[in-house]
């Protein structure tokens, strides 16, 4: 029934395998739109709303790195993967970057060789319980039923932990978050684990939040970030250094509010380079001298972004903890931009 | 003897049945209450039925239809004195996102600069059933009709992904171009040279020529819709899309595949077996993830050969396989004088298949091709794997909107109801069909 969009397709699939692969920078712009590999959806990171546009944390570094490359942060392709297809669609060049909350891990880095440019958010595993369970550390979980879910490295992590304390405990595996919450709440588990963010998020649909509470443990290392294929290192450095200047930007006092004001020229010499009114960053790059105001203008800085997406004023309601800036003892540390 | 007797000149009307046995009553009596066993069965599964029932309505029935999020659903259960997780039903996810669970991503004029494109969907699926209709119900349309649904299959493309519409037409010429050929040469040589040269050269258009020849008429006369692309389908729009082109195309492939299997030909039976139960003998989320990831890996990087067509082509793979075996189960059915009967009238092969085999074993096999069909609908929800947004994938993007997160039944409940009117549409057609083809052969 569909012969001549098949044909067509196998048409268009043979030309395009003429042409040789050029730089991704290069790709994107001949293609002027940027492929953004996301999640199909995640509440806070990556989420269609009604309209059918992407919004959310995730969804904020592609229209970063799409503003900085293309100056409009709307040109941007979202390509939503699933935690099985997401590496396949990077690897294969379906997506020029995949921001889908993904652990930077070793193997990941090293063997399925991709580059993971940065953090944007430093998750670690925890543990939702009732309230009326009367537990206040994770280690007093003994023998406790705990939903989780299969196939991840909440599933490992967990086990080292038990294991680790010399406490038992009895699975009950689950398939996605929304299984697990009905689960949590029907009482076939006495604990849900899963990443802290997820927890908090899951938390807050509860019809009575307060009654439940998230143990202080995280017991495991998750930094998500943003990560592109090897072998790229112009795109690379592009995606890794839009994201480094988001950070930097809040670390700077640089907001969507001041930008404009600042992009004039300021006393301090760094915000100068950074937004292009000193220096020649932008050009090193491969991008024009006002990329990072470009990056900037379209959600804000890191800060700005969190606290619309996953801050502590969003039903999400995240505190910024390990995500605030060094200076306010975070993790949050861009390198200078000299 | 006097004058005593008395003759009825009329009939007496006869006297209604007992109240007892007719009616509602009667009906109970019988089907209910017919003994003490029964009684007790009956009266216990009401009590439960009851209960369920108030249960589900009083959940169902609330005033949230025009609440914006859960946590405002909350407010109202609240004032209506309910509390707990499932106090009541959050309508409002259904009355803000129902387009979004009906067409996806397709281009709803939200954006400035764009247009609302919804109705090319809409009116594609409206012509499916003009399409359909002489197909399906041959003896209450005008028979003139069967012309739109040859076009129909090169339409349908044109109102979903748009472009110019040479595109479709030029494919379309590839088809009479093959039969041309196919014609020409089969008077002047023999059959099957005919047909090879026939398809070689529709392929060699489709190929090489049609995409010049679009793009050629295209600049002189340049009549096209807007394009949209296929990663924008979404939604119910997708499963039908899927569905539609999977069914539609199994049919012929599976008949083919049918008859190459019980071919005298060795290669063509070959062929034929070996595809069949290959594909028979994987799941068909394995194709799907073959489709989606594996494809990627061998074709040469910045290769775009179109998600939604490699699956087309997947679960159209997949029903025809499954076809070709109830197709076959017909084909088996079908008495040995059958065919015997078509050779001692001189039929050749396809004589007999069309005139005297297919009628029958296609009319026997229709339940095992309705399920089959009813089947392939509801496994285009597979899709979700790969990360396109058939129905129920998109129930997880709207739960990832922090509004909507926690909701679960009201966005089932509603995908379940527009595929049981789908499925149970489908089921009702065969059983007519079955009726209808009725010629008392049992």
């Amino acid at each position: 029934m569909n012969n001549s969009v098949f044909f067509g397709a196998l048409t268009v699939a043979g030309l395009a395998a003429g042409a040789a692969a050029a730089g991704t920078l290069d790709d994107v712009k001949a293609r002027d739109k940027l492929n953004c590999g996301v999640s199909t959806g995640l509440v806070g990171f990556s989420a269609p709303n009604a309209n059918g546009e992407w919004e959310g944390f995730d969804i904020a570094v592609c229209r970063a790195v799409a503003a900085a490359v293309l100056g409009d942060p709307s040109k941007v392709e979202y390509v939503p993967t699933t935690g099985k297809t997401r590496f396949t669609a990077l690897a294969s060049g379906e997506v020029d970057v995949l921001a889908r909350n993904t652990t930077w891990t070793f193997s990941r880095d090293v063997d399925l060789k991709f580059e993971f440019i940065g953090v944007n958010y430093y998750d670690g595993q925890g543990f939702m319980i009732p309230k009326e369970l009367g537990v206040s550390s994770a280690k007093e979980l003994d023998g406790a039923t705990v939903c989780i879910q299969t196939g991840t490295t909440t599933e490992l992590n967990l086990a080292d932990f038990f294991r680790a304390n010399n406490i038992s405990y009895e699975p009950v595996p689950i398939e996605t978050n929304a299984e697990a919450r009905q689960q949590y709440l029907a009482g076939a588990c006495d604990v849900y684990t899963t990443d802290a963010s997820g927890l908090a998020a899951t938390r807050a649909t509860f019809d009575d939040p307060s009654n439940h509470v998230i143990l202080p443990e995280i017991i495991s290392k998750e930094p998500l970030g943003p990560l592109v294929r090897h072998g790229d290192n112009e795109w690379g450095d592009v995606v890794r250094w839009t994201l480094n200047a988001l950070v930097a930007a809040e670390e700077l006092g640089i907001t969507s509010a001041n930008m404009s004001e600042k992009a004039a020229g300021t006393d301090n010499p760094e915000i100068n380079r950074l937004l292009g009114s000193e220096g020649n960053l932008g050009e090193m790059l491969g991008l024009d001298a006002d990329w990072a105001q470009k990056a900037l203008a379209a959600g804000g800085n890191y800060g700005e972004i969190f606290a619309k997406t996953i801050g502590e004023d969003t039903p999400v309601g995240l505190a910024r903890g390990l995500n605030a800036q060094w200076t306010d003892g975070g993790l949050l540390y861009a390198p200078p931009f000299r | 003897m006097s004058d005593i007797s008395f003759v009825r000149t009329e009939m007496l009307p006869p006297k209604d049945p007992p109240a007892s046995e007719v009616g509602v009553v009667g009906w109970a009596r019988a089907n209910l209450f017919s003994g003490w066993f029964n009684s007790i069965l009956t009266v216990v599964s009401l009590y439960f039925v009851i209960k369920i029932l108030i249960g589900l309505i009083g959940w169902a029935w609330v005033p949230t239809w025009s609440a914006t999020s859960l946590p405002e659903c909350r407010v109202i259960f609240e004032e209506l004195g309910r509390s707990g997780h499932n106090a009541g039903a959050c309508w409002g996810v259904i009355a803000e996102r129902w387009p979004q669970l009906l067409f996806g991503f397709y281009p709803n004029g939200y954006e400035e600069g764009t247009a609302d494109l919804r109705w090319r969907p809409v009116l594609a699926f409206v012509l499916l059933f003009v399409a359909l209709a002489p197909v399906l119900f041959s003896d209450k349309v005008p028979a003139k009709l069967i012309y739109f649904t040859a076009v129909y299959p090169f339409l349908m493309p044109w109102l979903l992904w748009g472009g110019t519409v040479w595109t479709p037409v030029s494919a379309a010429l590839g088809f009479v171009l093959g039969y041309v050929v196919y014609k020409a040469l089969a008077q002047s040589t023999s059959e099957l040279i005919g047909l090879i040269v026939g398809v070689v050269a529709a392929f060699v258009w489709w190929l090489f020529v049609a995409s010049l020849f679009s793009s050629a008429l295209a600049s002189v006369v340049p009549l096209a819709l807007e394009s949209v692309e296929s990663r924008q389908f979404g939604g119910f729009m997708l499963s039908i899309t899927i569905g539609v082109v999977a069914i539609g195309l199994s049919l012929p492939i599976g008949i083919v595949l049918a008859l190459g299997r019980q071919s005298d030909l060795l290669i063509v039976k070959t062929l034929c077996v070996g595809f069949i139960e290959f594909i028979r003998g994987v799941p068909l989320i394995t194709l799907l993830f073959v489709a989606s990831t594996l494809l990627n890996i061998f074709m040469p990087p910045g290769t775009n050969f179109d998600i939604i067509m490699r699956v087309f082509i997947m679960v159209t793979l997949f029903a025809s396989a499954y076809m070709a075996e109830v197709i076959r189960g017909g084909l088996a059915a079908l008495p040995k004088g059958q065919y015997e009967g078509a050779d001692s009238l001189g039929l050749n092969y396809w004589q007999a298949q069309r005139l005297i085999i297919m009628p029958q074993a296609l009319k026997i096999s229709i339940p095992g091709i309705v399920s089959t069909f009813i089947g392939v609908f509801k496994d285009t929800t597979l899709v979700s794997v790969i990360g396109l947004f058939d129905p129920l994938n998109l129930t997880n993007a709207i739960r990832a909107d922090a509004d909507w997160n926690g909701l679960v039944w009201e966005l089932y409940g509603f995908i379940a109801l527009l595929f049981f009117v789908f499925c149970f549409g489908m089921s009702r057609y065969s059983m007519y069909l079955e009726r209808k083809l009725q010629t008392g052969h049992r």
